[in-house]
């Protein structure tokens, strides 16, 4: 027999579930995509400030480009920890359904 | 003999022994498309990773940054955080609620055989595009890296394509999966031998290195020049660069989410949590290539330079010649293997989700309504397509010849990835009101401005060009989420609805997921 899906969906911990992922999926997409496009518009628009130089001859454009890479695996750890409790979530949420 | 050719075919030797081991566990459907969904974590990052990094990436990448510096460094950024979409996104639900394609989670509270079919189009348009682009890549490497060993361009697209054939047909995703696996080791492995070599030279001092990239002498017009290959603007320049990278940057992030061959990688593991770990195993492995070709296009500018590298087969070559001047002949030898080693393991991925969603969506469940009429037909129209698929894209490479502009393809690819296929994947997780018109005209709409978009921009027009940028994601990407929510808004159909509740559910807590073969 199949799952009662509309049941499951209407648990508490199941919207509980979804809120917790859009709480942290909508602000982390916004974030990502904002810094990442940071840097071609900055670096387009404003090359003359971008080519600042910091470091010896290492520029604001360069490093700002290497923090994307260090960016991306950031926001990846964070999303991997967070994830931990989506999981605990669902698994409440169809320990529920199991229960009745 | 040719060292290069020793070490390539040493690889084939590799990959076909796999292939045999491959063909004798495959049994069924779920083991054909989906390597009996046992691949573990960091076994798929790898994968991944090896299915992703093409020679265009490779070869091209470090060329880019070694003839423009900068302005290809920022140009390799984009591939690694598009990641963070498959990752935050698409990843999980997908393998939660879908079972060997794209179009598996569209058609879930979707009508199956419109939508299935107009995905089955994009997934073909984007893998056979993105296939040729690679063969033609293959043929043309060749007569540069084996330059001597008799083997032309004809020979080695033929050779590649039977290969990627042997591979898909009789080993199937678990055979795919391994050959990318094997490959992704030879890449980085080969480039961090070469990083390493690169800093070596300068006696592994930054400082030395980032002088070094800060005046790098090239002819120009005729005169010897002196640029900064730290300070952007070599390669995009006024009016259009800006835009122009920040439209490819958009066709990357929305794009790489919705390529179906990078997409059908998230059903070989057992489960969504193994998806998300082979998500960020393989964002490891790519970051931490992306940030070695800057050492190996920055190397190839200050050691071998760009006049040496334009007289010596062009700017694909940088990564090769760079390896000749650092470690000899035989080190030039393994670099050219390993390109060849990327481009078989990528055209094999090609040809895989090429196949699954020819034969799975549109032969199973468009032509027949669902249903396979005999055992394993599935699987065996799969083998048959890849069979076609293959001999086709030979064909074309072969037609087009060494001298074709290929690089659009790839391009195009991306575009019609993040135009078509993410907006209805997307829309179809998080859009309750979303239907069937929707998914069709978000599908069709996003195709077709995609193709109409390259067609009349520069890549194929050049100075004639009407549309001014080379990448159409900033135009097609909202052409294609406009053409879906218009084309559901105009519908009146509302059982799509329905279903919400079950695809919510089946996405976020993986309940009745598809599971992992018994053995």
């Amino acid at each position: 027999m199949s799952p009662d899906w509309d049941a499951i969906a209407a648990r508490p911990r199941f919207k509980e579930l979804l809120r917790a992922k859009r709480r942290f999926v909508a602000p982390a997409s916004v974030f990502f995509i904002a810094y990442y496009f940071a840097l071609p518009v900055l670096v387009g628009y404003f090359p003359a400030t971008m080519s600042r130089r910091v470091w010896g001859p290492v520029n604001i454009a360069y490093l700002f480009a290497l923090s994307q890479f260090l960016m991306a695996w950031v926001v990846a750890w964070i999303y991997v920890r967070a994830a931990r409790r989506f999981d605990e979530l669902a698994e409440q949420a169809l320990r529920d359904e199991a229960g009745r | 003999m040719n060292a290069a050719l020793v070490i390539f075919l040493a690889f084939v030797a590799l990959t076909l022994a796999i292939t045999a081991w491959a063909a004798r566990r495959s049994q069924g459907a779920a083991s054909y498309f989906a390597a009996g969904r046992r691949i573990t974590g960091w076994q798929n990052g790898l994968a991944v990773a090896g299915d992703y990094m093409s020679a265009a990436s490779f070869l091209g990448i470090a060329g880019l940054i070694a003839f423009n510096g900068y302005d290809g460094f920022m140009y390799s950024v984009g591939w690694l955080v598009a990641y963070l979409t498959v990752l935050l996104v698409v990843a999980e639900p997908l393998r939660n609620a879908g079972k060997y394609t794209m179009a598996d989670l569209l058609a879930y509270r979707l009508k199956a055989r419109p939508v299935r079919a107009m995905a089955s189009l994009s997934t073909l348009t984007v893998s056979t595009f993105y296939m040729i682009a690679q063969m033609v890549g293959a043929g043309a490497l060749v007569s540069l890296l084996l330059k001597g060993s008799g083997i032309g361009f004809s020979t080695a697209v033929i050779g590649v394509g039977l290969l990627m054939i042997v591979y898909v047909v009789f080993g199937g995703m678990l055979a795919t999966t391994w050959v990318q696996i094997v490959k992704a080791v030879l890449l980085m492995g080969g480039t961090l031998l070469l990083s390493v070599l690169v800093l070596a030279h300068f006696g592994f001092s930054f400082a030395a290195f980032f002088d070094a990239v800060a005046n790098v002498k090239y002819t120009l017009n005729g005169e010897t020049v002196t640029r900064d290959f730290l300070a952007p603007g070599l390669r995009y320049k006024p009016p259009y660069g800006a835009l122009d990278l920040i439209s490819l940057g958009m066709a990357l992030i929305f794009g790489t989410a919705g390529l179906p061959h990078i997409l059908i990688r998230f059903y070989t593991v057992p489960d969504a949590r193994t998806a998300r770990i082979s998500v960020v195993w393989a964002m490891a492995i790519i970051g931490a290539f992306y940030v070695m070709t800057t050492f190996l296009g920055f190397g190839a500018a200050t050691i071998v330079g760009r006049d040496f590298i334009a007289q010596n087969g062009g700017i694909n070559m940088s990564a090769p010649l760079l390896a000749n001047a650092l470690g000899g002949e035989i080190f030039f030898a393994f670099i050219s293997a390993v390109a060849f080693a990327t481009i078989l393991a990528v055209v094999a991925g090609l040809t895989i989700s090429a196949s699954a969603s020819f034969s799975h969506d549109f032969w199973t469940n468009v032509v027949h309504n669902g249903r396979e009429r005999s055992p394993n037909e599935e699987v065996n129209v799969a083998r048959i397509t890849a069979f076609v698929v293959g001999l086709v894209s030979i064909a074309l490479a072969i037609l087009l010849g060494p001298g074709a502009n290929v690089a659009f393809l790839v391009g195009l690819a991306f575009a019609v990835a993040a135009s078509a296929n993410l907006p209805a994947i997307v829309l179809s997780l998080f859009w309750k009101r979303f239907n069937t018109s929707g998914a069709v005209c978000g599908l069709g709409g996003g195709l077709a401005s995609s193709i109409i978009l390259i067609l009349l921009g520069p890549s194929v027009r050049g100075a004639a060009a009407v549309f001014p940028l080379e990448n159409p994601g900033i135009v097609s990407i909202p052409v294609g989420f406009a053409a879906a929510w218009l084309g559901t808004m105009l519908s009146s159909d509302r059982a799509s609805e329905d279903k919400f509740a079950e695809l919510q559910v089946r996405a976020n807590t993986g309940l009745g997921a598809e599971k992992p073969s018994a053995h």
